[in-house]
């Protein structure tokens, strides 16, 4: 990308860059900056004392741990979903292809409704998960189902079939050789859409709404926030919504340094 | 000899192949049944309890007046969030793969920040500049009759947050790819940036535009907690709500007419992945690889 030749800035595209730098800023960036700023109103000590009461370190808490198991979830059931997808042939696997799409596209609300419907208390299947962490946890994976898979699937295509056939001759199982040959050049791509699960899985609010019954052993962060707002503690909701916030950017700028870093050294 | 050799190998080449037959039909299955409780049997249920429910049913719930202002609400919402989205989407990723930026990566890293933000989060934002009692700039267009929080300007502002990078996260990598070989050709044989434009550059990102367009749109019509937080939340406040909105507070009030208004949102999603995956030409990544271009 750096080698190419790139034109200079003249009058109208300089005027273009001001406009969408200004509409950058209006709607993401000024907006994002006043959370901020809103969390530190009182100080240090009110964002400490916001973030610290009861209910918003117990939020915290079900938010990163639940994040964090499903996103263990989702690496390994998303890196079998894209091998299935990839090197597997039965029929129907484009059907697969469009199911394994529907939880990036359906409504949050709509998808924490049709959760409810099977997973709730008039679970046609009798089981009920209604208002229990384990429901947050189902929706949140629900909602981050294809991340990984997605991922994963264009690096495994890429991948040649040779270097395992090799393994394979050489005596390796299929376990040796998925160990030993595709995990390491697969690993990239299955951290990056684990780290975008986690993100999204953060932040989470529609689908988990309805399933979590409204509990406070089952408030999730983006819930507590909403109910701060409406409350009209907007220093409470800022003060979580910065925590919330800065974990998802660690997140991401952590990826983002490790893949540039992997990338020069190959 | 040799024939023994040839006959053992194969007998290990079998025990193997069936062995990784095995191993192989285990994860298709392992996967189909993950996918299947995950997202089939809630989707078929959900379809179960709408046609149990009978013809009748669907027709009131999808034809009932608050519906039919919801729809035009979440339409009109929508197309605006879209076109606003889509013209920054290329404008801005020809700004950035074309001319020389200072702080290109920056930009980029900022425009890509709504994927990681929380919808309430993205709603509280919003109110914070734009609600109209102490936002910054809010009180101040208040002053000058401009409401936006609790009023269309902030659900189209929240809409546009949530779905803001994905056309500009298709259009880059093609462009990118592409390269600017064509379009310099184009311009030494006299056309202008307009026609480069509509003749070179958009045939290319053309693919790529479309699936982003698709995914906003699927994105901004089921935007939900962000839109709530800056319409406020009042129930029963029929101007101000979405589908989504709509759905929440039936379900809510215990009314009828939930799931109906649900499988029609689910309807809609289905369609436009179809769309998409008929756009995007192999599952995974959009278009042109490098090496075929050389080859080419």
């Amino acid at each position: 990308m750096g080698e190419r030749e790139l034109t200079r800035l003249r009058a109208p595209s300089a005027a273009g860059l001001g406009v969408s730098v200004l509409w950058l800023s209006l709607l993401v960036l000024i907006p994002l900056a006043a959370v901020v700023t809103k969390s530190f109103a009182g100080g240090w000590s009110g964002f400490w004392a916001a973030v610290t009461t009861e209910q918003a370190v117990a939020s915290l808490r079900l938010t990163v741990l639940s994040a964090l198991i499903i996103t263990l979830i989702n690496a390994v059931m998303g890196t079998v979903l894209a091998w299935v997808l990839v090197r597997d042939e039965f029929p129907g696997k484009r059907l697969v292809e469009i199911v394994l799409d529907i939880p990036f596209a359906l409504p949050t609300i709509v998808a924490g409704l049709v959760l409810i419907s099977v997973y709730g208390p008039t679970s046609p299947v009798h089981l009920d998960i209604y208002g229990t962490q384990k429901a947050v946890a189902f929706a949140l994976l629900f909602v981050t189902l294809p991340f990984v898979a997605r991922a994963v699937q264009p690096v495994l295509m890429e991948l040649d079939v040779e270097a395992e056939q090799a393994a394979a001759c050489l005596g390796a199982g299929p376990v040796t050789t998925f160990r030993r040959i595709l995990l390491p050049q697969l690993l990239p791509a299955v951290a990056s859409g684990a780290g975008l699960g986690f993100a999204r899985a953060m932040g989470e609010y529609g689908s988990v709404l309805l399933i979590s019954g409204g509990l406070n052993r089952t408030e999730v962060t983006s819930l507590y926030a909403y109910g701060r707002i409406q409350n009209y503690d907007y220093v409470g909701a800022a003060a979580v919504s910065t925590v919330l916030l800065g974990l998802s950017l660690a997140v991401l700028l952590g990826l983002d340094v490790t893949q540039r870093r992997g990338r020069r050294r190959g | 000899m040799a024939s023994a050799v040839v006959t053992r190998d194969a007998a290990a080449g079998g025990v193997a192949v069936r062995r990784t037959r095995r191993g192989r039909y285990a994860l298709r299955g392992l996967a189909l049944l993950y996918v299947g409780v995950l997202v089939v049997v809630p989707l078929v249920v959900i379809v179960g309890k709408v046609a149990g429910a009978g013809w009748t049913q669907l027709t009131d719930a999808l034809g009932s007046p608050s519906a039919v202002t919801a729809y035009r609400l979440t339409i009109e919402v929508s197309l605006i969030a879209i076109v606003l989205n889509t013209a920054f989407g290329v404008g801005f990723g020809l700004l950035l793969t074309r001319y020389r930026i200072p702080g290109r990566r920056l930009l980029s890293a900022a425009a890509d920040l709504p994927i990681a933000v929380s919808p309430v989060v993205a709603g509280l934002a919003l109110v914070l500049v734009y609600g109209p009692i102490d936002g910054w700039f809010g009180a101040g267009l208040a002053g000058a009759g401009i409401r936006v929080i609790y009023s269309l300007p902030g659900m189209v502002l929240a809409t546009t947050f949530v779905s803001f990078p994905l056309v500009l996260r298709e259009v880059v990598p093609v462009l990118d790819e592409a390269g600017t070989d064509m379009e310099q050709a184009a311009r030494v044989l006299g056309a202008n940036s307009w026609q480069q434009f509509v003749r070179i550059t958009l045939p290319t990102i053309r693919p790529a535009l479309t699936y982003g367009v698709v995914l906003s749109l699927a994105r901004s019509l089921g935007e939900f907690g962000a839109v709530r937080v800056v319409s406020g939340g009042i129930s029963g406040a029929g101007q101000t709500q979405t589908v989504t909105l709509l759905i929440d507070d039936k379900y809510q009030q215990l009314e009828g007419g939930t799931y109906q208004l649900a499988l029609l949102l689910v309807a809609v999603t289905v369609a436009a992945i179809v769309v998409a995956s008929l756009r995007r030409p192999s599952p995974g990544r959009p278009l042109p690889r490098r090496n075929d271009r050389e080859e080419r």
